[in-house]
């Protein structure tokens, strides 16, 4: 935050300029825009996957990478990437030996999310004192995003849509019905574990921005409005990508002009537009958003 | 080591806790309910928080926080088990509120660090006075005692709810009634081991008792176990050694018995004959 603060004058053309007088706040945006793509994409097929909670616990272990990569002098990055996909990994190949048990998966999710948490406290207090740097690890930080820290984010982003695309088509007909892609040939194992590795890589890029509590926002929100409003797929990826851009650009404005936290003004916009979805489906016709697999299968 | 007050006090509430943990964790297992858990957790830090924020005793907030969200959870949700997506919008919110409550915590007490954040987040099990070590043993206990009480109707209708509720056992109430309590778990389980590990103290200990054992009653009893042998090593450990912390401790206890588990399973597996060994036969 600079050091006065700044004030809302409700001229566009005046606060826009005060929102990009500063090279932090430009880099912000600029990495809020491609989080948000990132997060709006992936987050929907984390969705339509129901695969929320090890979409929660991916988010949850970057902050262990990120505490030991601080702890060993490493780059930052290298701890996010480098723990997000390792998880990744580690869930992919355990959930997949006995995909029939609910209650197996969940609790095996549970153990390596604790786990990571454990050993992330262990690396910060190893680390001694800096409370502020654990919060923003937790709770993440616009102000001190680098230009090369863009570019790096710029790269992973491309390189993992790039790859959703490839697998786009397969990977929809598998999540919408497994029995009969499989059926068809298509390698629903092998395609379950890519798309873990591919959300594990686009955790850890969003990780840097919101912290490891709040990549979640991104991730699940605007997927989940987007889920209520349209049953199909093409709309609904590009309906969830905007919803993700109209929660970054919202909620990082009323951060610039406020006192408060980003992860709450962000997780706030996003919060609101889910609940006027849902509002808004139950008051035309009850049950829209669910019919997804109908439409797409 | 048991000359020192603090870790008499570690060690009263921390075994009371687990116990409440082990037991309740086993039923979040077998009902896939681990996420609820988790979010359960996040809404412990925001309670805390405002609490904090509104210069109240911590505890309450923590105890009306996550009872209230959790009864909400399982009434909102089809049949009392709330989907994934409906928990993962809600508690990021809530855990936005938690940052806002910070901010304004942090703000207000000018010159106040981030340790009620840390402890809240982490625990504190080492720092816990008598008389907080003998409340949290007795909310431990009657939460235990409250699981015990419920424990054969909840197996039934975690095991095969349709045919429970042809039998009239109350599938949905139960449903409710079990998230309240474990959301009063949550809220003991936070101060010591802090809400961003209590997962670890639930899923771990419940996992690998499914993981060993198909009879229900063997299963709950392992689960209990683990949970308080866990905390015991882990408290013990974390004494040995300086720089561990007390939480790190004890959920990297639970995981390696968790791992144990998983590895004498799927040696069975492999071994002749093959035999079941989830947990998913009736009772």
């Amino acid at each position: 935050m600079p050091t006065e603060l700044a004030s809302l004058s409700l001229d566009p053309v005046t606060d826009l300029r005060q929102l990009t007088e500063y090279s932090f706040m430009v880099q912000a945006l600029e990495a809020g825009t491609i989080v948000a793509v990132l997060g709006g994409c992936f987050g929907w097929f984390m969705v339509l996957r129901g695969q929320v909670f090890a979409g929660h616990t991916l988010s949850v272990v970057a902050f262990p990478g990120a505490a030991g990569a601080a702890l060993a002098g490493l780059p930052l990055a290298l701890g996010y990437f480098g723990s997000c996909g390792l998880a990744a990994l580690v869930l992919a190949l355990a959930t997949a030996a006995r995909r029939d048990s609910a209650a197996g998966d969940s609790a095996t999710i549970g153990v390596v999310q604790a786990f990571g948490l454990g050993l992330g406290f262990l690396f910060v207090s190893l680390y001694g004192g800096q409370l502020a740097n654990l919060e923003a690890l937790l709770f993440g930080t616009f102000l001190g995003i680098t230009a090369g820290q863009v570019q790096t984010l710029l790269w992973v982003a491309v390189a993992s849509l790039v790859v959703l695309v490839a697998i786009g088509r397969p990977l929809l007909f598998a999540s919408v019905d497994p029995a009969v892609a499989r059926a068809g040939g298509v390698p629903v194992r092998a395609l379950a574990v890519a798309f873990l590795v591919l959300l594990g890589l686009a955790v850890a890029a969003t990780a840097q921005i919101t912290g490891a509590l709040l990549v979640f926002t991104l991730l699940v929100m605007p997927a989940a409005t987007a889920q209520q409003l349209t049953a199909r797929p093409g709309p609904g990826l590009a309906l969830s990508v905007l919803l993700a851009l109209v929660v970054v650009w919202v909620g990082l404005t009323i951060a610039y002009f406020s006192p408060y936290p980003l992860g709450f003004w962000a997780t706030s916009v996003a919060f609101v537009l889910y609940l006027a979805a849902r509002l808004l489906v139950a008051a035309r016709r009850p049950r829209v958003g669910t019919a997804i697999a109908e439409a797409a299968a | 080591m048991l000359a020192h007050e603090f870790m008499r006090s570690a060690f009263l509430a921390g075994t009371a806790v687990a116990l409440a943990c082990g037991l309740v964790g086993y039923f979040v297992v077998l009902r896939a309910q681990v996420f609820a858990g988790d979010a359960l957790s996040h809404v412990a830090f925001t309670g805390a928080l405002a609490a904090a924020a509104a210069g109240l005793d911590v505890r309450l907030g923590l105890f009306v926080a996550t009872v209230a969200v959790a009864v909400g959870l399982g009434l909102l949700g089809q049949r009392a088990r709330p989907d994934d997506v409906v928990i993962g919008s809600v508690f990021v919110w809530v855990l936005g509120l938690g940052t806002l409550f910070l901010a304004i915590f942090t703000a207000g007490s000018s010159g106040a660090d981030g340790t009620v954040a840390v402890r809240v987040l982490f625990g504190s099990i080492l720092g816990l006075s008598t008389a907080e070590a003998r409340l949290a043993a007795a909310i431990g206990i009657a939460a235990a005692l409250t699981c015990l009480a419920l424990a054969r109707p909840l197996l039934f209708a975690s095991l095969d709810p349709e045919v429970a509720r042809g039998l009239g056992v109350p599938v949905r109430a139960l449903g409710v009634v079990f998230l309240a309590l474990l959301g009063v778990v949550a809220a003991e389980a936070s101060q010591a081991v802090g809400a961003l590990l209590l997962l670890g103290l639930l899923a771990a200990p419940g996992g690998a008792a499914r993981l060993l054992t198909a009879r229900p009653w063997l299963g709950l009893a392992f689960s209990v176990a683990i949970a308080v042998g866990s905390t015991w090593v882990g408290l013990v450990l974390s004494y040995e050694i300086d720089s561990l912390p007390a939480s790190s401790a004890i959920v990297g206890c639970a995981t390696a018995a968790f791992l144990g588990a998983a590895t004498l399973a799927w040696l069975r597996q492999r071994g002749p004959g093959g035999r079941r060994t989830e947990a998913t036969i009736a009772v």
